[in-house]
């Protein structure tokens, strides 16, 4: 039955019609519970969707998602025929480079967990090691759980969460900070998941040096960089968002831009497309002044042309732009 | 204390009631929450009706959404103070408010000796009355 259960939750993840299910009691005295219900009841499909069409590329990460989708709804469904498996554990780590959308993802996240009924407000409180540590003795404990407190209910995310732990210094309060986020996890479950990110070798030297945080985290999700392509596609994305699109011209421009900007330090990948766009609309709305055009129709307004993008520093000098 | 069988302290919100269950707790708290009061939690062993300045518990707690973790600051005091009374505060700082909304007990001694009655010989034949807590005959931390 759990196989079938499963065959017919991930067929519906990947968008196949499958006969709708009814409630009956079979001759074994079992009984099935109607899986498309519940399915559409929880709603999730809507945040899948968002998730596939905001999110461009990012295969592996979308196909982890789905499966934890599943895998919950499986689980609620499991405990209405009273089929207890304990509460999941659901705390998660994130490992990619910057830019890579960790952050988006794990706001979706909280909205699916808060769909399925895992959280009770489906929050998201983004905190670095400055939200969690503190300066003096003493001082580490009541910050963590404050932060702790506000997130409960909802989602934990520790950006860059590696710097919670400084191996180098002996005194350093992060430990007592790790201390009590592991007891966290452990008794309060049902309250409060913790998604920690950052780069996937430091990440993994944190682990090695916390193996009690590495037990406590069953879904480990990397986050692969993207492709020229997909940059592009995202570039146009964040276009569409405020009303700009490139031209013809202007998009083949920006691909190049792309190919050689990627090539340079610090590139962050999705930040770095919009700091790019960001420039040349800067760029835009000086070449529209300079210009001395009388009268300027909506599509000039909207427009960005090889010219604001070739007057990048990435041309140019092959250096990055300084702004 | 007529009306008061068992010699229970009341005060604030529920005090003649049965005690306030964890769920119901998270659901005054979640009331609470919802209409953004901050919450408070205080702890005293001197009981009165009319005693309203009682020590405060950590740090009144603002901008939370779910009631979890103020339950488990309440347990915490519980845990804490297990012979002491406990209450749960809702503040709202809205302006012209300024005060409390919201007050009740969540934790009380396991033996509450109860009150006598005070009566003071004044000139001629006058007399004031005055209530007086059992309990506070002893010093502060050995009441209970």
């Amino acid at each position: 039955m759990k196989a079938k259960v499963d065959s017919i939750i991930l067929a519906y993840l990947a968008g196949v019609k499958m006969p709708k299910q009814t409630k009956k009691e079979t001759t074994a005295g079992q009984v099935s519970v109607n899986l498309d219900a519940e399915f559409r009841k929880s709603n999730i499909h809507e945040v899948l969707d968002k998730l596939d069409r905001e999110l461009i590329g990012l295969k592996p990460v979308k196909t982890r998602i789905n499966e934890t989708a599943a895998l919950l709804l499986v689980d609620r469904v499991r405990k209405q025929l009273e089929l207890s498996a304990g509460a999941p554990s659901l705390h998660m780590c994130f490992t990619g480079n910057p830019g890579t959308g960790k952050t988006t993802v794990a706001l979706r996240i909280s909205e699916i967990l808060h769909r399925l009924g895992y959280v009770r407000e489906g929050h998201l409180v983004s905190v670095t090691r400055d939200d969690l540590v503190g300066q003096y003795i003493g001082h580490t404990a009541p910050k963590t759980k404050e932060v702790i407190k506000k997130a409960m209910g909802g989602v934990l995310f520790i950006d860059e969460a590696y710097y919670l732990y400084k191996p180098e210094n002996e005194r350093d309060y992060g430990a007592e900070s790790i201390e009590i986020l592991l007891q966290i996890m452990e008794n309060n479950r049902e309250d409060l998941v913790v998604i920690l990110a950052g780069y996937k070798d430091r990440m993994n030297k944190f682990f090695n040096s916390n193996p009690g945080m590495r037990s406590r985290i069953a879904h480990h999700i990397d986050f692969p960089d993207y492709g020229v392509d997909e940059l592009l596609a995202i570039a146009n994305l964040m276009l569409a968002e405020q009303n700009y699109k490139f031209s013809a011209d202007g998009e083949k421009v920006f691909r190049e831009y792309i190919q050689l900007r990627m090539k340079l330090e610090h590139f962050a990948n999705a930040r770095s497309m919009r700091n790019a766009l960001d420039r040349a609309r800067l760029r835009q709305a000086n070449r529209l002044f300079a210009g001395n055009k009388k009268s300027l129709t909506k599509i000039d307004l909207m427009t960005l042309e090889p010219d604001d993008i070739l007057a990048s520093r990435v041309f140019q000098e092959g250096k990055l732009d300084d702004n | 204390m007529m009306t008061n069988s068992g010699n229970k302290l009341t005060q604030g919100q529920f005090s003649f009631l049965p005690p306030l269950t964890d769920e119901q707790i998270s659901k005054q708290i979640k009331y609470a929450l919802k209409n953004n009061w901050a919450i408070g939690i205080e702890y005293t062993d001197d009981p009165h009706p009319r005693n309203t300045y009682w020590e405060m518990f950590g740090n009144p707690m603002f901008d939370l959404r779910d009631p979890a973790g103020i339950l488990m600051e309440i347990n915490n005091c519980r845990k804490i103070f297990s012979s002491h009374y406990v209450r749960v505060t809702a503040f709202d700082s809205t302006r012209g408010v300024e005060s409390l909304k919201m007050s009740y007990i969540v934790n009380r001694p396991k033996k509450e000796p109860g009150f006598g009655l005070v009566r003071q010989e004044g000139e001629g034949r006058l007399v004031r009355y005055t209530i007086h807590s059992y309990a506070t005959d002893k010093s502060e931390g050995e009441r209970y």
